[in-house]
């Protein structure tokens, strides 16, 4: 580091001084600016322990550019004075010198010059006096010297109402001998280089430490959507469980498959139009399964298969109304029906994640589209217990294992239960997923063997998400409007771990 | 799911006992029932209106709960506490009877113009019933629910009550022209025409909601008694000179309607709860309707209907090993009285006229597991054997969403709804261009039609995070949809993949890149051959002139890249540079 003078007289000055010495007194010592020498305590405190610094702040005073100019080359009214010769000046040639305007007042009220209106050539301006006192000067001189405390305050405060004199607060440096002080200290090499390596010079270099406190530089990346992070895992957990995916890429669903075929009636309340986006084009479904929707016709208006039916006008242009499906059930029904026209009939157990529609009242935990979860087991003679156990293996791969069940309608199941789970932050049960045994009335119109019953339940997606990323407003984790910072900064996904901090709020 | 507020002392009161909020809570979760809040009217009020309206209001605790929507039983104080009161075995379920008055049989005569416009009509009537003025808002609250629910806003059925001291029958169902329908209505001062009606209650918040129903038939259903005076017009408004009061006796109640079942049921839920307070309880006075061809019929129903079940289908359909005499007793507790019967594995049920809801076995069987305790089943594992598949185009999705962000671009999820300016005036189209489906009901401009392109979320994603550091690189791999009238709903989705790069240069080299690396991802060569992909100059509306190119893969166009025209970014409210590449995927599965 003896490319640094300054450094080198610091640490000098350092071992001669008492105890330790002033950053501001040493640059005025060494002639340099007040900055080279903090530059030099910086450099040494990245050695260590070489030096201590202790940071102060002083309050100080200082010329501005006009107060200079003024300790250079006398005050304006003393260069006034000084510009009348003995003849006197006239008063418009006086005024238009440099100092004229401001300089005539003043050495005017000091009693230094007079005017005389009477000269033939116009007012003239006389010495008053043989000669003058610049105190103005003297004063800012003294300032400049460092020496304002010999000032009075009255004086510095009218210097500075006239803009000669700035109170600036200095940063100095306390710097005194550190543990490891020494005057002569060795530059330290930032990084390792391949020279080094190769020439072996590495090891008889000091390096520099680093500071691991700071954070390191985040490398520049894709990131995964949380909710499809989400998605990923509810899928693998399906598949860990035997369930084969379902075909769901079809948004568009006619209100056949979406309501009548799972026994819903024509009258039901979610079939209103506040609750359910139906199609302007194409209005209608093109082709239905007709021999099937026979059947399921007879069953709404007379029942069948023992069962009452709802015994009302079943029309055939409502169930072709199309609609964006309101639910997944819609496909599940699709692929029941399939599962039901193979021959012999085999078990399935099925399971979707796709998006839904649902025309309702938007607000923090609800969109118009969302995700639906859904698992499907067909087999003979599956109960309700079968239902819960099956659940319980489900949510226990959720991490959620505390689980009741509450008996429940569902227009398209029964029995119906639905699935609540201890939450540990709300210290309360909440609902987790609806689930049920599929009706009679919708499954034996299929053509499914009368023995065999479909247990099925379902969840959103969304919901455990906002729980486990800790999200309040739909929005930032749904949609345009998402916050792209959360995107970047969510962590993966295990939902068999708690998260990082329990989270309080209820979503969805 | 319909919730019923009911006061908790009277409820405590009908139940025989006390319970803790908790202890409550935890009845109703085991009865399938939710406790969903408790509160009171004072506290009603001042949530809603604030403190000071709240003043003066009553501060006796309310029960809300909610109720099982097919339950119809459990829509009033009555029905909740004779539905628990028989779970919990400290009654027998009442036995509901129909009885023939002492005197003449009121008539309902519906006449032929009523087909058109409201064709059904039940009646029954209630005597000697003795009202509180608690029993008395639950009789207007019931009626209330069921329009509300089964009666779906009284379109399918629409009840009316009427204090038949004030009248005399036979009565008369007919349909008029508006203009030639007067009366008095309920709670004013003076007589208007039907068509005075429909226009003042335009500005009733309760009552416009029904006007819809019959505005724009020719003919109004109304009801008089053998002096003219009107009963009601239903489903708008009952007449005020038979309106019921807290002193009313006798009841004669009319359930008009479209749906014959309905009207049915609605009539036997009524009578059943509120016979409780007649003279001889749980019974109720026989009406005659002659409908018109002249065939008499006589309400209510009050049908009490059989059913057989196996003890073993039972014990099959829960997973539980009960004995029949078990079950019968765990039946009965759910207001179905049951025996076994004949081998000793029948159980014989019978189906009270108040549970319209039970119309096959498995309500039965539904039943049977509430009373025994969900949560009293032993759960096990269905032994199916499955061996699990992928869906192939969820899967390819999957393994490409992966690589996409390997790549340095950021998954984005956008809606599959939006406005129709965002797929064609944005992107300099015109809607017809773009095969979009429409929906008829959209309740804002952000749902008129599903995407026909992934690309303008995108660009709505950066939109609202511009104050990211740049360059922004996001991709989607969702579904679009377009009308394929091959397709038995007539439209189809495609899986797209899109991706953009916003920056202070547009970045097209950094797209077909991307481009590069999918096809890199997808074993798919550049190749002019029909197995490999290329790309070639091409035009395209969303795109700056000269920047914009067409992919062909597999023999096949698969989509677009390019840079964005500076219209559509302005459109999307952006400032930079963007370029984009949106494809179908599915060519590749």
């Amino acid at each position: 580091m003896a490319d640094n003078p300054v450094l080198e007289l610091l640490l000098r000055r350092l071992e001669a001084a008492d105890g330790g010495l002033d950053s501001a007194e040493l640059a005025t010592q060494l002639g340099v600016e007040h900055q080279v020498v903090v530059g030099a305590v910086k450099s040494l405190q990245a050695l260590g322990e070489v030096i201590e610094a202790e940071l102060r702040s002083t309050k100080c005073w200082e010329l501005t550019t006009e107060g200079e100019e003024i300790a250079r080359e006398g005050s304006h009214e003393a260069r006034v004075f000084r510009s009348i010769p003995l003849e006197g000046l006239v008063q418009s040639e006086l005024m238009r010198l440099p100092s004229g305007k401001v300089g005539f007042s003043k050495a005017m009220s000091n009693k230094w010059i007079r005017v005389d209106k009477s000269t033939a050539d116009g007012p003239r301006v006389f010495q008053v006096v043989d000669s003058i006192e610049d105190e103005v000067q003297r004063r800012l001189q003294l300032v400049q010297a460092g020496q304002a405390e010999k000032l009075a305050e009255k004086e510095r405060s009218e210097l500075r109402k006239r803009k000669l004199l700035t109170e600036v607060i200095l940063k100095t440096y306390w710097v005194s001998k550190g543990r490891a002080f020494s005057t002569s200290v060795s530059k330290q090499e930032a990084e390792l280089s391949p020279e080094m390596i190769s020439s072996g010079s590495w090891r008889d270099r000091p390096f520099k430490p680093y500071n691991f406190s700071a954070r390191g530089v985040l490398p520049d990346s894709g990131h995964l959507h949380p909710l499809l992070k989400v998605r990923s895992q509810f899928r693998q957990i399906f598949l860990e469980m035997g369930f084969t995916e379902m075909p769901t890429d079809n948004f568009i669903e006619s209100s056949f498959w979406n309501f009548d075929a799972l026994f819903q009636p024509q009258q039901h309340p979610a079939r209103d139009q506040h609750d359910t986006f139906f199609l302007k084009d194409p209005a209608e479904a093109l082709q239905l399964p007709m021999d099937y929707v026979h059947r399921v016709k007879r069953t709404h208006s007379q029942g069948g298969y023992g069962s009452q039916g709802y015994k009302y006008t079943w029309k055939l242009e409502e169930a072709r109304k199309n609609l964006l499906r309101t639910h997944t059930t819609a496909a599940s029904a699709r692929a029941l029906y399939c599962l039901a026209q193979k021959k012999p009939f085999t078990p399935a157990k099925y399971f979707s994640i796709d998006r839904v529609f649902r025309n309702e009242t938007l607000d923090a935990t609800h969109l118009a589209e969302f995700h639906q979860i859904e698992g499907v087991i067909a087999d003979h003679g599956l109960t309700l217990g079968h239902l819960m156990g099956v659940l319980r293996e489900f949510f226990t791969k959720l991490g959620i294992t505390q689980l009741r069940f509450k008996p429940a309608y569902n227009p398209y199941t029964e029995p119906s239960m639905e699935v609540f789970s201890y939450h540990q932050g709300l210290k309360k049960w909440v609902e987790v997923g609806n689930s049920g045994v599929f009706r009679p009335e919708m499954l034996l119109p299929m053509g499914l063997p009368e023995n065999v019953s479909v247990i099925a339940w379902g969840l959103s997606l969304e919901r455990p998400t906002m729980i486990k990323y800790g999200i309040n407003n739909i929005r930032e984790l749904v949609g345009h409007k998402v916050n792209l910072q959360m995107v970047y900064d969510s962590p993966v996904c295990r939902l068999d771990i708690e998260p990082r901090c329990p989270q309080t709020q209820e979503a969805a | 799911m319909p919730t019923v507020s009911v006061k908790r002392d009277l409820l405590f009161q009908a139940l025989g006992r006390t319970y803790t909020d908790e202890e409550f809570d935890e009845l109703c979760f085991e009865f399938g029932l939710e406790l969903d809040e408790i509160t009171s009217e004072k506290q009603i009020i001042s949530k809603e209106q604030g403190n000071v309206k709240a003043q003066g209001a009553s501060d006796v605790v309310l029960y809300k709960v909610d109720v099982p929507a097919n339950r119809y039983d459990l829509l009033c104080l009555e029905g909740l506490a004779r539905g628990l009161q028989v779970f919990k075995e400290r009654i027998k379920a009442p036995v509901y009877k129909r009885v023939m008055p002492k005197g003449e049989i009121q008539k309902l005569i519906i006449t032929e113009e009523t087909a058109k416009v409201r064709p059904f009509a039940v009646a029954a009537v209630l005597r000697n019933i003795k009202f509180t003025k608690d029993r008395y808002d639950s009789f207007i609250e019931l009626q209330e629910k069921l329009h509300q629910n089964i009666c779906r806003k009284r379109a399918l059925v629409a009840i009316g009550t009427h204090d038949l001291d004030t009248l005399s029958g036979p009565f008369t169902f007919t349909a008029k022209r508006p203009s030639d329908i007067k009366f008095k209505p309920l709670n004013k001062t003076k007589e208007y025409t039907a068509c005075e009606l429909m226009n003042i209650y335009k500005a009733d918040n309760h009552l416009k909601h029904y006007l819809h129903i019959i505005e724009n038939k020719p003919l109004y259903p109304v009801i008089y008694d053998s002096n003219g005076v009107v009963l009601s017009m239903p489903p708008i408004i009952n007449g005020n000179h038979s309106k019921i009061t807290v002193n009313t006796r006798n009841i004669f109640i009319e359930c008009t309607g479209t749906d014959f079942t309905k009207a049915k049921i609605v009539l036997d839920i009524i009578v059943a709860m509120f016979s409780e307070y007649c003279e001889n309880q749980f019974t109720v006075e026989a009406a005659e309707v002659i409908s018109p061809n002249g065939k008499s019929s006589t309400f209510p129903e009050l049908a009490y209907r059989k059913e057989m079940v196996r003890a073993d289908l039972i014990n099959k359909k829960v997973g539980i090993r009960e004995s029949p005499a078990n079950l019968a007793k765990l039946l009965t507790r759910m207001c179905l009285k049951s025996e076994v019967i004949g081998d000793g594995n029948q159980i014989e049920v019978e189906i009270p006229p108040t549970r319209a809801d039970v119309i096959h076995a498995c309500d039965i069987v539904e039943d049977a597991a509430i009373a025994y305790g969900y949560n009293n089943i032993q759960m096990t594992l269905p032994k199916t054997y499955t061996i699990a598949n992928q869906f192939p185009l969820n899967k390819l999705t999957e393994l490409l969403r992966l690589d996409m962000a390997a790549a340095g671009f950021t998954e984005a999820l956008t809606f599959a709804l939006c406005s129709q300016e965002d797929i064609a005036d944005k992107l300099g189209l015109d809607i017809s261009e773009t095969k979009a489906v429409h929906i008829s009901n959209p309740k804002t401009a952000e749902f008129q039609v599903a995407r026909t392109t992934l690309l303008p979320g995108l660009l709505k994603t950066i939109a609202a995070n511009r104050k990211m550091p740049l360059p922004l690189k996001l991709f989607e791999i969702s579904d679009i949809v377009v009308k394929d009238s091959s397709k038995d709903v007539g439209a189809k989705n495609y899986r797209h993949l899109c991706a953009v790069y916003y920056n202070k240069n547009p970045g097209f080299e950094i797209i077909h890149g991307l481009l590069d690396r999918i096809m890199q991802l997808l074993d798919v060569p550049p190749s002019e051959e029909k197995g490999g992909y290329v790309i070639k100059a091409s035009t395209g509306s969303a795109f700056f002139p000269g920047r914009c190119a067409e992919i062909f893969a597999r023999g096949q166009s698969i989509g677009k890249l390019g840079v964005l025209h500076p219209d559509v970014i302005t459109k999307f409210e952006l400032t930079m540079p963007c370029s984009s590449l949106e494809i179908n995927i599915e060519p590749f599965l």
